[in-house]
């Protein structure tokens, strides 16, 4: 039994030190977005809270109407949903007499998915059903590889997949850009249908620059915003005053960046956005998975001491079978 | 797996199978039955509690994620036998294993009912569909596999029933491997389970996301492992009306009680380290919760403290009772009541959620009283 326990010992060390060598130390950084990444810019000044995008969107992705009055008459999403992939929140204060003001005002915040440039989800999925395309950067579905865990719903840091709780066959529901339409010469139906440009659609490193250039425009001023594809110049500007912006462009470093980025008057926190940091949850769980199973290696050495200590002591098992 | 230090061989235990205590777990299993019928039919919603912000309820934390720490008596006393050659809990083994196959099996089967598109579970195994990087995928594919070395480990039970001596024996040459492939997947699948929280970040109260989960989830897996044993040895010997075997359970308790105390280091230092030892002040749920937690890990090291208290079959029972529901608590906070995805979600688990799970739990232990009975699993006594 000693000799059996020294050479346990003398195993456990000798995996120990390959284990030790094996495993990869270096952390997996957040990943980045392909250079021809797009998006959009959702500029919480300029949106008047019509809603227009919520039933362009409803249309462009076939997506049922969902009721929240007892009617039941019109389309009234509270939330995105398994029926619904985009809402415009509400936020008011105190008596919510003016715009875009944190005290007794108000404001409206976009919510559908933020196209991360490192998505929790697609680190998540465990079948690939999740995606990142490699060109456009969109943060995909597709449902006839998902087999609906759900891991997607939790891991999300925005609360953005949504799953079908009422079907016998369901699915999971997200905003994935109008792909669908991309394919076609067209782009995010809720920005081409945004009145006042608030929802712009475009590359995303164009999109950045158009929210700097709003970050340094004077308070007050009249200027002009582009609406609809930034890039296209599909459609005329529109004319506003510049807001009071919050001096931060809301997904410009959240979790490793995201391709929909956002400007607001209203602390971002107030309307729902979380404050995040700027290393990504996927390359967190990611760095300590492949810690413990990069190449197989440490598992594979453990194995090997397992193996070597199981057939000692099985075969003594044996002898004393007999 | 044949016998060692002389122990008597296992033999079946006989007797009636239907009795009142198996008729009322029969109806509790079709019971559950009913209910998922009417969830394929209509949707995870018709029958669960479960939504947007609590995504996974008590199908996944309950039935897998402590359904299997629950099961890891299997795992526990093979690794204290064949990998520290601790030859005189060899009696444990095969009752041990037995418990664990039934709780793994079903734990692998509950993923399909909770599963929305069950029909695509395969994809996972899939080159080409398979997502490595998924915590997820190291989870579902090591339970699997798992599963499976642990049929084949237990098998012996089944050739020695039907006298298949050439097969055991054919069995008997490779059951090294298959014994350290049934040690090290719950070792990577235990700590996997603690992992699958680390990507959901900030909504993780700081009482309990830490990159040691992990190690944490490892940890008290295996402590488990031993509270089970030594509850399962109590219910079956009242049960079947046979003799406790104390010396081994004592000793085994006193594993157990060191397991628990490098656990309890770890998870302190943890928390200092990261700072979080304020949060284990705040006048909230996540506070009280973490207190009654930490209470439960504790209290096996208080009530086992003198070593007269480990020859007192009811102290250990109590012992081992505490560690389970510390064990389950670890897991209800980190999956549940530490997890907050934002303002107006709420989950507690409806009544065909709750029959479900009981459903499961019916299933095991009329599985075992069929097994014990019909199957070479309980050494048999003088």
């Amino acid at each position: 039994m000693s000799i059996n326990r020294r050479n346990f010992l003398k195993g456990a060390l000798a995996g120990g030190t390959l284990l030790a060598a094996g495993a990869p130390v270096e952390a997996r950084p957040n990943k980045t977005m392909p250079p021809d990444a797009v998006g959009l810019l959702y500029d919480s000044t300029l949106c008047i809270g019509c809603k227009a995008c919520v039933a362009a969107c409803k249309e462009a992705n076939d997506m049922p109407p969902e009721f929240s009055t007892t009617e039941q008459l019109w389309d009234t999403p509270l939330d995105i949903s398994g029926k619904t992939l985009n809402v415009i929140k509400m936020y008011k204060d105190g008596t919510g007499e003016t715009k875009d003001v944190e005290k007794d005002g108000f404001a409206f915040m976009k919510v559908s998915c933020l196209h991360c440039a490192d998505p929790s989800c697609v680190s998540a999925c465990p079948v690939s059903a999740m995606t990142k395309d490699p060109v456009t950067g969109i943060v995909g579905y597709d449902k006839s590889i998902c087999i609906g865990c759900r891991y997607c719903v939790a891991a999300c840091p925005f609360g953005v997949p949504r799953f079908q709780y009422d079907r016998a066959l369901p699915q999971i529901s997200k905003c994935q850009l109008c792909r669908h339409r991309i394919a076609d010469g067209k782009y995010s139906a809720c920005a081409e249908v945004c009145p006042t440009g608030a929802t712009l659609f475009g590359k995303v490193t164009d999109l950045q620059a158009e929210a700097k250039r709003r970050l340094a425009l004077k308070p007050g001023e009249e200027s002009q915003f582009p609406r609809g594809n930034l890039n296209t110049h599909d459609q005329s500007p529109h004319t506003a005053k510049v807001a009071h912006y919050i001096p931060e462009v809301y997904g410009e470093k959240e979790v490793g960046g995201t391709q929909v980025i956002k400007l607001s008057a209203v602390p971002f926190d107030q309307l729902g956005m979380p404050k995040l940091p700027e290393r990504s949850y996927a390359s967190v769980s990611e760095t300590m998975q492949h810690t413990l199973y990069g190449g197989l290696l440490a598992p594979l050495a453990f194995l090997g001491v397992l193996t070597y200590v199981a057939k000692r002591n099985v075969k003594d098992d044996e002898n004393d079978d007999k | 797996m044949s016998t060692t230090h002389n122990h008597p061989a296992p033999a079946p235990l006989g007797g009636q199978l239907v009795t009142p205590a198996t008729l009322i777990l029969a109806a509790l299993v079709v019971i559950a039955l009913g209910i998922l019928a009417v969830r394929f039919l209509f949707g995870l919603g018709a029958v669960t509690n479960i939504n947007d912000g609590y995504t996974w309820g008590i199908w996944v934390v309950y039935d897998v994620v402590i359904g299997s720490a629950f099961a890891c008596g299997g795992y526990s006393v093979a690794l204290l036998v064949y990998i520290f050659n601790k030859g005189e809990y060899h009696p444990m083994v095969r009752p041990a294993l037995l418990a664990s196959l039934f709780g793994y099996t079903l734990a692998g089967a509950g993923v399909i009912f909770d599963l929305g598109r069950y029909w695509n579970f395969w994809h996972i195994f899939w080159p080409g569909y398979a997502q490595v990087n998924s915590v997820m995928f190291e989870v579902a594919v090591c339970i699997t596999a798992y599963i499976i070395v642990m049929w084949i480990e237990f098998s012996p039970a089944f050739l020695e029933k039907f006298g298949l001596k050439d097969a055991k024996k054919k069995l008997s040459r490779v059951l090294f491997f298959i014994i350290a492939l049934g040690t090290l997947l719950p070792s990577m699948h235990q700590s996997s389970l603690g992992s699958l929280l680390v990507v959901f970040g900030y909504q993780i109260h700081p009482l309990w996301q830490t990159v040691l989960l992990p190690l944490l989830y490892l940890m008290t897996a295996l402590a488990i492992g031993f509270a089970i044993v030594i509850f399962e040895a109590c219910l079956s010997s009242s049960g079947f009306k046979r003799p406790l075997e104390m010396h081994l359970l004592g000793k085994l308790s006193n594993v157990m009680t060191w397991m628990l105390a490098a656990y309890l280091a770890v998870r302190v230092a943890d928390l200092v380290v990261r700072g979080a030892v304020p949060s284990m002040f705040q006048p909230n749920v996540e506070a009280l919760m973490f207190w009654i937690e930490m209470a439960l890990f504790v209290a096996p090291l208080v009530i086992l403290a003198r070593p007269e208290a480990r020859r007192n079959p009811a102290k250990l029972f109590v012992a081992a009772v505490c560690l389970m529901l510390a064990g389950f608590l670890l897991r209800i906070n980190s999956f549940l009541v530490g997890y907050e995805t934002g303002p107006g979600w709420h989950y507690f688990p409806s009544v065909s959620e709750i029959m479900v799970s009981i459903g499961m739990i019916a299933l095991e232990i009329l599985g075992y009283i069929v097994l014990v009975r019909y199957l070479p699993i309980m050494p048999k006594e003088a």
